[in-house]
């Protein structure tokens, strides 16, 4: 594993190219990984559903469930935990978390693997 | 006797129903049934025979059920009865018993006639019957009913949609006699003309004559006139099936039917008889009510019940040839000294007679003709007193308003199975809240479906409110969301929510509100915050498939197309390794394309005339058409020219669900207009609608709505149909079950976009008018806008890598993908199978 980049910031994008409440898909290192903007704040996950396998989180649609923050498969609707991973829908499934942060208007990534 | 062996005679509705009723009353199986058919059929819903034309399929007509402890024995009809040693025989084998049940129906009575015996000349009974005429009306132009009377008017119906043009021939003075008085009977008539059906009555049929290929192919009739019919239909009444009982020595009716009490048993104690072959105490029923009341009385006798007979509710409700018609109580006024009021309205074709006790206080029976919405409220008021004021009642829609909560306890809500008011009660106060839990719980509603509505009234009386949130962020229902962005003119999503629910939203309220607001024409639908709100397909336009790549349909209305546009789309599909199909709605759809190849693909699409088919939306899909008059040999309208007319008339409308719909030609159908949400027929005069069909999960054919419309009314109907099912038809309700839950039904549309009952009519134009008015393609105005065009890229930070997740491999000549592959088991949500519970 190269710790080297797990730990990096990367710079994605200025903070304008994210809209409110909607996703987009950036490469980071070679992963892909959903990036949202909420009124909350910025959050990032990885970009595959894992239940179909296909990378298409970052076009669902954002909102919250309880008060959580959230996101649903465009595939099947299964709904996500934005701050958590967590499958709301499916006990046990979950997607890989990421830190996103916004510095001087740019929007940075660093990848986490999971434990 | 409360066990042993018991046989069953018969198969049909009757005696299925007795095995039924059996079993719920015998849980523990003490009865052993063996049920002995002639028919090669299970049981199937008789009175709904008609709908075998409508394309029915033998599955949903089924009424059989299989149990454990009842043995079906198909195709074996019964020879004898051999009462001394209780046995039953068959061609092939002997059956004992302990009780017989006889449950062997009636059949059609053919008159003597000469000629009764032509090929080409059938009777209207059975599923075999009906494919025999389907079978001999095919290439023939002419047809006749011989008795017009319920079910004669129903084969009418049946030759008219085979396309054949139809007679009625009735020896009394006025169609449906048992049923309807002389006013209502001469109303029917007009309607039943005005469908091209001719009608002669007071008029015996003489003959029939054979053409020279020997199959019959004219009528004589008693007046002298020849009547051309290349089919005939006689359905001048029906006959018990008695000879088993009557060469076994079992007493019969003086006019035929075996004879029994009212207990159902005939004149030997072991054995009963139910349905239409049964006399209860000299009287034969040729409904199929009384016949499910005999079948309970003998089911409750064999586990030691004292049930008897309750005596008949003839009551009939129908639609026949699209005209309501309804008969109840003493229609016929044949009680002393009872009153008459009646209403007649030569302009809106409706009759109605209401007949009362000499001191006009009790209802006794009535006659309705054209407009039934009152018959539920009315039936079950005879005997009792009226709702309301006799002409409050009569007058259009008038007892559709008086509640069923005025009903009392004992009135008979649902007649086909014997459900009163106390026992819909009951189910309520056991925890029943819905419509579907009290038709599971009472049957109430299981069978002509017409009570269903009172259902719905009975819940509100007893307070039952049924959740209409739409979801937890939303406490009200689609319509109700509808009308509050419509009047308060709402047009963002953040306003709607704060102002009128919680939280921030979910992938069910967002695409809802997308769709109301996109209904309203609030511009494009990737404008501000509308984009966040749309589902992926919307959001890009196309159909994302399972891979994650999007599929591309540009709209082909009608599905005419040029040969150079043809060529374009290979090429577009060539340059772009695509793979193609063609769909079930007559257009071609593109496969395997990134989001970033979208708006390049468009491109070319455009410029080459193309513009959004709306594949991706819940949205006015296609109007497929056959080829219609212009080419084919039996087309008698421009089906093709209509379907392109209404595909650009309705392209890009927005609504609760996706809209389909087709264009025939002919009666012949090939555009199956039928199964779409709205449907168009060409007659010899002008077109007929049909709505509520859909394929899909719960396949369902539309419900002839109108008749011989010219291409004006035609569209301003359809105009007024789609603009009222988008302001009130709730999320992902298809036309067909939003129908099926307006409160009255297709009745009630009528009135709404027909006679313009609430007013809506000029609202509902002037909101076409606009859509028609403001439609622009969608995938064009992306190309023109560099900012939604920058919404089309595969990263934010990488818009020139092409997402690496998605490759293909070639299968049959084309790009398939590898990327996706189906759920892993371990994902899949399971699901539980339940089966409704039968109480009783």
């Amino acid at each position: 594993m190269n710790t080297a980049t797990t730990v990096r910031w990367h710079t994605v994008c200025p903070l304008g190219r994210l809209d409110l409440d909607r996703g987009v898909a950036a490469l980071v290192d070679g992963v892909q990984v959903a990036l949202f903007r909420t009124t909350d704040g910025l959050y990032a996950i990885e970009n595959r559903d894992p239940v179909t396998g296909a990378y298409v989180l970052s076009r669902g649609i954002v909102g919250s469930r309880h008060g959580v923050p959230t996101v649903a498969s465009p595939l099947h609707k299964q709904v996500y935990d934005l701050r958590t991973g967590d499958c709301l829908d499916l006990p046990g499934v979950c997607v890989t978390r990421h830190e996103i942060r916004c510095r001087d208007g740019m929007v940075e990534v660093r990848l986490r693997q999971e434990e | 006797m409360t066990g042993g062996s018991v046989v069953v005679i018969g198969n049909g509705m009757v005696g299925q129903r007795f095995v039924d009723a059996l079993r719920s009353r015998d849980p523990q199986g003490r009865w052993r049934v063996t049920v002995l058919a002639e028919e090669t059929r299970p049981a199937y819903d008789r009175v709904r025979l008609s709908a075998y034309f409508d394309g029915a399929s033998d599955d949903e007509l089924n009424l059989h059920t299989p149990y454990d402890g009842v043995e079906l024995r198909l195709g074996e009809p019964v020879s004898g009865v051999d009462r001394a040693r209780r046995v039953v025989t068959t061609a092939t084998g002997e059956y004992p018993y302990d009780v017989l049940v006889l449950a062997t129906g009636s059949s059609a009575f053919v008159p003597p006639v000469d000629g009764a015996g032509l090929p080409g000349v059938f009777v209207y009974r059975t599923l075999d019957d009906l494919a025999a005429i389907r079978e001999h009306a095919q290439g023939r132009r002419t047809g006749a009913v011989i008795g017009g009377g319920l079910l004669g008017l129903e084969a009418a119906n049946a030759l008219r949609l085979l396309g054949l043009t139809t007679s009625v021939v009735e020896f009394a003075p006025r169609l449906m006699p048992v049923q309807v008085d002389t006013a209502g009977g001469a109303m029917l008539r007009r309607y039943v003309e005005e469908l091209g059906v001719a009608c002669h009555l007071g008029v015996a049929t003489t003959g029939l004559r054979p053409g020279p290929d020997g199959t019959v192919a004219a009528l004589e009739l008693a007046d002298g006139t020849r009547l051309d019919a290349d089919l005939v239909v006689v359905a001048a009444g029906i006959r018990p099936r008695d000879e088993l009982a009557r060469s076994a020595g079992l007493d019969v009716g003086p006019r035929g039917g075996v004879l029994v009490d009212d207990a159902c048993r005939t004149s030997d104690d072991r054995i009963y008889a139910v349905g239409e072959c049964a006399a209860v105490e000299g009287t034969c029923y040729g409904l199929v009510a009384p016949g499910y009341a005999m079948a309970e009385v003998v089911a409750d006798r064999l586990v030691g019940g004292a049930a008897t007979f309750p005596g008949a509710d003839t009551a009939t409700k129908l639609k026949l040839l699209g005209v309501d018609v309804a008969s109840f109580g003493d229609a016929h006024g044949t009680t002393p000294g009872c009153l008459d009021v009646t209403y007649t309205d030569p302009a809106t074709r409706v009759y109605a007679r209401l007949v009362l006790s000499d001191d006009a206080t009790t209802l006794l029976g009535g006659v309705l003709v054209g407009d039934a919405s009152a018959y539920p409220t009315l039936r079950a008021s005879v005997g009792g007193s009226l709702p309301d004021a006799p002409l409050a009642l009569l007058a259009p829609a008038g007892a559709a308003g008086a509640t069923a909560g005025a009903l009392p306890a004992s009135a008979q809500v649902c007649s086909c199975n014997a459900v009163t008011r106390a026992d819909i009660d009951t189910a309520i106060g056991d925890g029943c809240a819905d419509v579907a839990a009290l038709k599971a719980c009472t049957r109430a509603g299981t069978s002509c479906g017409s009570c269903v509505p009172m259902l719905k009234q009975l819940l509100d009386a007893a307070g039952v409110t049924q959740s209409r949130a739409l979801c937890e962020h939303f406490d009200t229902s689609r319509q109700e969301l509808f009308d509050i962005v419509r009047v308060r003119g709402i047009r963002t999503f953040s306003r709607l929510i704060a102002e009128h629910g919680r939280g921030r939203g979910c992938d069910i309220c967002k695409p809802v509100v997308a769709s109301i607001l996109a209904s309203l024409g609030n511009g494009h639908i990737l404008d501000g915050e509308q984009a966040s709100l749309q589902d992926t397909n919307d959001h890009f336009l196309a159909n994302l498939q399972r891979d994650g790549s999007y599929s591309v349909v540009p709209r082909i209305p009608g599905g005419e197309i040029t040969p150079e546009k043809l060529i374009v789309i290979g090429e577009v599909a060539r340059d772009f390794q695509l793979y193609t199909k063609i769909t079930g709605g007559q257009r071609i759809d593109l496969f395997g394309a990134r989001v970033e190849q979208l708006p390049q693909i468009w491109r070319r699409l455009v410029d080459a005339g193309f513009e959004s088919g709306h594949a991706y939306g819940k949205a006015l899909r296609t109007v497929k058409s056959c080829v219609g008059s212009t080419w084919c040999r039996y087309g008698v309208q421009d089906s093709v020219g209509l379907a392109i007319a209404l595909e650009l008339r309705y392209r890009g409308l927005r609504g609760p669900h996706k809209i389909k719909s087709a264009v025939s030609g002919c009666a012949r159908e090939c555009a199956e207009a039928r199964s779409k949400d709205f449907g168009v027929i060409a007659t010899e005069t002008g077109w007929n609608l049909y709505v509520g069909g859909n394929g899909g999960f719960r396949p369902r054919h539309a419900d002839l709505f109108a008749t011989d419309l010219s291409t004006e009314a035609l569209i301003t109907l359809i105009d007024r149909f789609l603009m009222y099912y988008v302001r009130t038809a709730d999320r992902l309700q298809r036309t067909a079950a939003w129908i099926e839950a307006l409160d009255g039904g297709l009745d009630h549309l009528r009135s709404v976009i027909v006679d313009d009952s609430l007013g809506l009519c000029a609202e509902l134009d002037a909101a076409m008018a606009r859509h028609v008015q403001s439609y622009s393609d969608e995938w064009r105005d992306v190309l023109t806008d560099p900012d939604r065009l920058r919404r089309f890229t595969s990263f934010v930070n990488a818009p020139d890598v092409p997402d690496p997740s998605i490759t293909f491999v070639t299968e049959r000549g084309q790009p398939v993908p590898v990327g996706g592959r189906p759920p892993s088991p371990e994902h899949r949500q399971p699901v539980t199978l339940g089966l409704p519970e039968v109480r009783r």
